[in-house]
């Protein structure tokens, strides 16, 4: 199997004030394509300044990171804009989708900024929105959607470039447990399908969804094991399966 | 190239969208623009038409015609040195007539103040021009009735006349003025036509409160201390003003008896020095008019480029969603300049659509005309003030941090 993510030595160092605040110190992992990996830990265990630097929104203060073979711990804000473009679908706690856009600009913008031709976008983005189960709401604004729904919006976003990586923070943050069992399903098949997820959740029944299990701890890597009760569920159920 | 059109119209999408969503700032910010635009073109206008009235009424002075005379135009500063200066004489005149080879026509002129009757109506306060036979080929005006007084009667001073327009209407309002006889001065003249229409000069005085008589006859009844002629003379084009002008000015040294070493001792005017004067003091009202009102546009950008910040702090979680999941600085940077230019160019078209009747009824008084280049340079203007009060938000804008933006609530 390729690898699609390899962070050697990771660390980033916040200056705060007078004193250097290490977030991350010292990370070093490899996911492969087609895993399904949660990344946990408590607050301040450095977790969220990982899903930032593995996203491209953040360059390490030092060590590597390769993202499908390419060296992207150096780029500049340009390059960077393009990776997170083509190679890595976001997922958010808040959504964050445009609220005076329609459902189909929304997971249209993606594409936009890719130099996709109109006819072409259109149709990759209804495509997407299809694949969430929402093609009836295609011309529909956020805010007419339900927390669940939005989240799914934000799922076509993230799926629509056809990336390398799904990220997800926190994705059923927001929801209620029976919302969030519908997207952790979603999510389910989406890496039956081959899609490569990473997530970082505080809730060990999200975490269980994963096949593999990081622990963050200050700053390193505590843990890292596969999962050994893995939790599979269909849509609107809540059936744990050995 | 396709992407760059795509870029844009999202661009443009987002402007509206932005602007729709803030009504009410977005008019007033825009109000801004409005008004500096507004008065900007007006002011433009006011200066446009200025030198339409301007031009339009120093026509008679005519392009092509040179006066020689005592003063030159524009005054100078040594007024003693001119007033010293020799008369010009009819018999200069008479010289240069028949040695001045590059000139089409030359002609004598010399006015004095009358008053004109005819029968019980009198008209006070009548420039009288003594004159040459050839005057009108010079001026350029023609004649409505009747003709102009002959050579012959120039030459021999015969009492006869031409009425300017205004005089003309005034003394006979009802009847033929040609052969009836006018007193000018307490002197009988001979209507024998009528001068059409011309305007004034520079708007102040007229040209059709005249009367035309032969300059011959004029030294005899108005008093010979006028003694000072001007000479018009008239090139065969525009083009070749200057070699008649030199030519003209060799001839009146040599007849005036000036030695090389002396200075010219007589002015050559033309109507290039009243633009030329025209021109500078024209040139700083207008600087300091665009000035002014350009300040009341400067205001009107730094209120566009306050809301643009007020803007980009708003909308921080967007710009950061949009990094996120892609968007280059450029597109970030591109969305704020077309916000803003949007909101400038909006004012500039709803300011010239105000200016423009506004033009109208100033054209009441002041003579005003708001040319198309105005108006593009307008819309040019706004334009540009979009993109500089816009810069320096959407620039922030597009520096933002992602992982900062995001986290922005």
């Amino acid at each position: 199997m390729s690898i699609i993510i390899r962070l050697a030595g990771i660390t980033k160092v916040y200056q705060v004030g007078d004193e250097s605040v290490h977030a991350l110190d010292g990370i070093n992992l490899s996911v492969e394509k087609n895993e399904y990996v949660a990344i946990m830990g408590p607050s301040g265990s450095g977790k969220s300044t990982l899903m930032n630097i593995v996203g491209c929104l953040d360059t390490p203060t030092s060590g590597l990171y390769e993202l499908n073979g390419t060296n992207v711990s150096e780029m500049n804000d340009n390059q960077l804009a393009k990776v997170r473009n083509k190679e890595i679908g976001f997922v958010f706690q808040t959504f964050n989708l445009l609220a005076r856009s329609d459902i189909l600009h929304n997971v249209e913008l993606p594409l936009i900024y890719g130099g996709i031709s109109s006819s072409e976008r259109k149709h990759m983005a209804r495509e997407a929105i299809a694949r969430v189960g929402l093609s009836d709401r295609i011309h529909h604004k956020p805010n007419e959607l339900s927390g669940g729904q939005r989240q799914r919006v934000a799922i076509a976003r993230a799926l629509v470039t056809k990336p390398s990586i799904l990220l997800a923070d926190e994705p059923t943050g927001n929801l209620d447990s029976k919302t969030g069992n519908d997207i952790m399903a979603l999510f389910d098949t989406l890496h039956k399908e081959g899609n490569t997820i990473v997530l970082v959740t505080h809730e060990e029944d999200i975490a269980e969804h994963a096949h593999r299990e990081i622990r963050l701890r200050d700053g390193k890597v505590e843990r890292d094991e596969p999962v050994k009760n893995r939790r599979i569920v269909q849509a609107s159920s809540n059936v744990g399966v050995a | 190239m396709n992407y760059a059109f795509d870029e844009f119209k999202e661009g443009m999408l987002i402007a509206f969208q932005a602007i729709r969503a803030n009504k009410m700032r977005s008019v007033l910010t825009t109000l801004g623009i409005v008004i500096g635009i507004v008065s900007v073109t007006l002011m433009g206008t006011a200066i446009e038409g200025l030198n339409r009235a301007f031009n339009k009424s120093i026509a008679a002075i005519g392009a092509d015609v040179l006066y020689i005379q005592k003063w030159p135009w524009g005054g100078g500063d040594d007024w003693w040195k001119f007033r010293n200066r020799r008369d010009i004489r009819m018999q200069q005149e008479k010289t240069l007539e028949r040695l001045a080879e590059t000139a089409s026509a030359v002609s004598p002129t010399i006015g004095a103040s009358r008053t004109v009757k005819y029968g019980q109506k009198y008209i006070e306060g009548v420039i009288v021009v003594g004159t040459g036979y050839n005057f009108l080929e010079i001026s350029g005006a023609n004649i409505s009735f009747g003709r102009f007084f002959t050579r012959t009667e120039g030459d021999g001073g015969r009492p006869v006349c031409a009425l300017g327009s205004e005089v003309a209407a005034n003394l006979f309002p009802n009847e033929n003025p040609i052969g009836k006889t006018v007193k000018v001065g307490g002197y009988a003249y001979d209507v024998v036509g009528v001068v059409e229409k011309q305007g004034s000069l520079l708007g102040l005085e007229s040209l059709d409160n005249r009367v035309y008589l032969p300059i011959t006859r004029f030294f005899q009844e108005f008093s010979s201390r006028w003694g000072g002629i001007s000479i018009n003379v008239k090139a065969r084009s525009v083009d070749q003003l200057e070699d008649t002008k030199e030519e003209v000015r060799g001839i009146m040294r040599k007849i005036r008896g000036l030695s090389p070493r002396q200075e010219d001792d007589f002015a050559i005017n033309q109507q290039e020095m009243l633009v030329q004067t025209f021109n500078q003091i024209g040139g700083v009202i207008a600087a300091v008019g665009l000035f002014i009102t350009g300040l009341s546009l400067f205001v009107g950008g730094i209120g566009i480029m306050n809301i643009m910040f007020v803007s980009v702090t708003e909308r921080t979680k967007e710009i950061g969603i949009r990094k996120a999941i892609g968007a280059p600085r450029r597109t970030i940077l591109m969305q704020f300049l077309l916000e803003a230019s949007v909101l400038c160019l909006l004012g500039g078209i709803i300011g010239i659509l105000i200016a423009f009747p506004l033009s109208l009824i100033i054209d009441q008084v002041l003579p005003t005309a708001m040319p198309v280049s105005t108006v593009l340079i307008a819309i040019v203007i706004s334009l540009l003030v979009g993109l500089v009060s816009g810069f320096l938000p959407a620039y922030r804008a597009s520096r933002l941090d992602p992982v900062d933006a995001l986290r922005y609530e």
